[in-house]
């Protein structure tokens, strides 16, 4: 196999290799290869359709894998079901954001406790003190339905939520969709923020541009295939892939 | 006997009575919607079952003590118990492997296991009646000319009990909140380490558990019973639920007092009783052609 992105030895904390996934035999990844290493933040870009979402979604065990391997630190997890994923660490923002509409926001926030809850409950007041300092804005609409926040909100909530799980590895699927420029930057900002507390980032995003500026690495998708990848001021320079795919 | 005003005060009473059992039955209905979002119809025959559960745990608990409320207590984990492992089993065989098929095949499978249900009671214990033990003494009240018994008593404060408790429940509890979220969303649900899987047949634990109080209480009201009458319970614990708004616990209470309502006031109304499964159904056409989701029932976006 060959070896790819020697940015940093050691096991990568996500390893996929050479990952096929079809749907109803047409193929969505054709044959992905790609690393991501502890606290590092790695963007997946690509157009709309690329495969984005069904990278991540392989990942965390909601649609099955054809062909290919997934490692978490080493050990294989393809094929384990997405509420055993998130025990081992790894847990998914998914696109669209999809919190619990007709849960208030601490409901939101409590049910992604669901795992330790009642084992560990000063825990669970730690990491929502953390949620509720980084989104204080979720701390005002605390007793209101989820469904009623903005855009942004839902956004911050659902990241709040994955921070809530204790996942040290976060997919996070587009976490700028449909928001206003001012609240994607503070979404960025964020995003940073997290991963300087130590917990390694999977971003997938259209937005590429911002999401190169905090990427340590990057990888590009185009129809199921990377067809790029490297640090971000090496794709920024390439001027054929950044017209191309970048826009 | 009473004037026109006393006759109606007792029917209302009648009418509560009735209406926590419906409330009852159709919140254990509803309740495997709301998760599943699959429509029971064994929910009758699994009734019919734990009634006949509950004979035999009361039977054999009185026995051994005299103690009434002893038996029901005992006979009532028991019969929850079984109930509720049958209910389970029936998920795993006849449901889950149908996820994802339409839904009518999940219909279909459900009124299979109904009759099923039904011809297994008949071929083990036959067609004849049975007759619940005693589970309440007979003492009578009445106050301002109406009637009460001790059993009518028992019935409205365990039937609003249980529905209090459930309710509380699911809205309070570490497993209530997850079982919201599973309703909701399941893969989102997932993604925080909820198994729909297990909530799944959390519901149908905790819709068993309703039938088998529910069960319990019918039992105190109408103490015969034979293998049929599971059709019957099917028929006002469907029309309570989508009356109230099927998924909805607080529309499945709601659907049972407005079905009770039905039942009780229109052959005071109407030339023949027989005319009251008629009205019943009269008012389930009309709410949903006003509301098509019940009363207080929610239109929900149909996930993929
Ligand atoms: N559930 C599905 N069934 C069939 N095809 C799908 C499904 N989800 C995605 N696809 C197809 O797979 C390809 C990749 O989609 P997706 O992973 O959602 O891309 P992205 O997230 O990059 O926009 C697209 O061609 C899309 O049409
Ligand atoms: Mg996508």
């Amino acid at each position: 196999m060959e070896s790819v992105g020697n940015r940093k030895p050691g096991t990568p904390a996500l390893h996929v290799e050479d990952l096929r996934v079809s749907y109803r035999k047409i193929a969505a990844l054709k044959s992905i290869t790609f690393e991501v290493h502890k606290s590092e933040i790695v963007s997946l870009l690509g157009a709309n359709g690329a495969g984005k979402t069904t990278m991540l979604n392989a990942i965390s065990g909601a649609i099955p894998v054809e062909s290919g391997e997934i490692r978490h630190d080493g050990a294989s997890i393809k094929g384990v079901p997405p509420h055993r994923i998130v025990q081992k660490g790894i847990v998914h923002v998914p696109e669209g954001r999809r919190i619990f509409a007709d849960l208030s926001v601490a409901e939101n926030l409590r049910v992604a406790a669901y795992l330790y809850e009642s084992k560990r409950k000063t825990l669970f007041k730690e990491r929502l003190e953390f949620v509720l300092s980084l989104f204080p804005r979720l701390k005002e609409r605390y007793a209101q339905a989820g469904g009623t926040l903005s855009g942004g909100e839902q956004q911050m909530l659902a990241i709040g939520r994955a921070l809530i799980t204790g996942g040290d590895i976060l997919l996070l699927d587009e976490p700028s969709m449909g928001l206003a420029p001012m609240l994607v930057q503070e979404i960025f900002d964020t995003i940073v923020k997290i991963s300087q507390t130590g917990k390694t980032i999977l971003l997938v995003e259209q937005n590429a541009t911002m999401a190169m500026e905090i990427s340590n690495y990057c990888y590009v998708l185009e129809t199921g295939l990377i067809s790029f990848e490297g640090e971000p001021e090496v794709l920024r320079q390439d001027n054929d892939i950044a017209s191309a795919y970048l826009g | 006997m009473g004037t026109y005003s006393q006759q109606f005060l007792q029917q209302t009473v009648n009418l509560v009575q009735l209406g926590s059992i419906y409330g009852l039955l159709a919140v254990g209905f509803s309740m495997v919607y709301g998760i599943a979002r699959l429509v029971n119809f064994a929910y009758g025959p699994i009734f019919m079952v734990s009634t006949y559960l509950l004979f035999f745990f009361g039977t054999l608990m009185s026995a051994m003590t005299e103690t009434a409320w002893i038996v029901l207590v005992f006979a009532l984990i028991g019969a929850s118990a079984l109930t509720a492992l049958l209910a389970i089993i029936i998920e795993k065989i006849a449901y889950k492997p149908l996820r994802g098929a339409p839904k009518v095949s999940v219909v279909v499978s459900s009124v299979g296991v109904g009759m099923a249900l039904e011809y297994l009671v008949l071929s083990f214990i036959g067609p004849n009646p049975h007759r619940m033990p005693t589970f309440v003494g007979n003492s009578r009240y009445t106050v301002g000319g109406v009637n009460f018994s001790l059993a009518t008593i028992i019935i409205v404060a365990v039937a609003v009990a249980a529905m209090v408790v459930l309710n509380l429940y699911i809205k309070k509890s570490r497993t209530g909140i997850a079982l919201r979220a599973v309703a909701e969303d399941g893969l989102a649900a997932s993604f925080m380490g909820i198994s729909a899987n297990w909530m799944i047949s959390v519901a149908f634990i905790l819709s068993a558990i309703m039938a088998t109080i529910g069960a319990s209480l019918y039992g105190v009201a109408y103490p015969t019973f034979n293998p049929y009458f599971g059709e019957q319970i099917n028929w006002w614990s469907f029309t309570a639920a989508v009356l109230g708004g099927i998924g909805s616990v607080k529309g499945a209470i709601l659907g049972g007092y407005l079905l009770a309502a039905v039942n009780v006031y229109s052959p005071m109304l109407l030339p023949t009783s027989s005319w009251r499964d008629v009205v019943a159904f009269g008012v389930l056409i009309f709410v949903l052609m006003i509301k098509p989701a019940g009363l207080i029932g929610k239109k929900r976006i149909e996930k993929v």
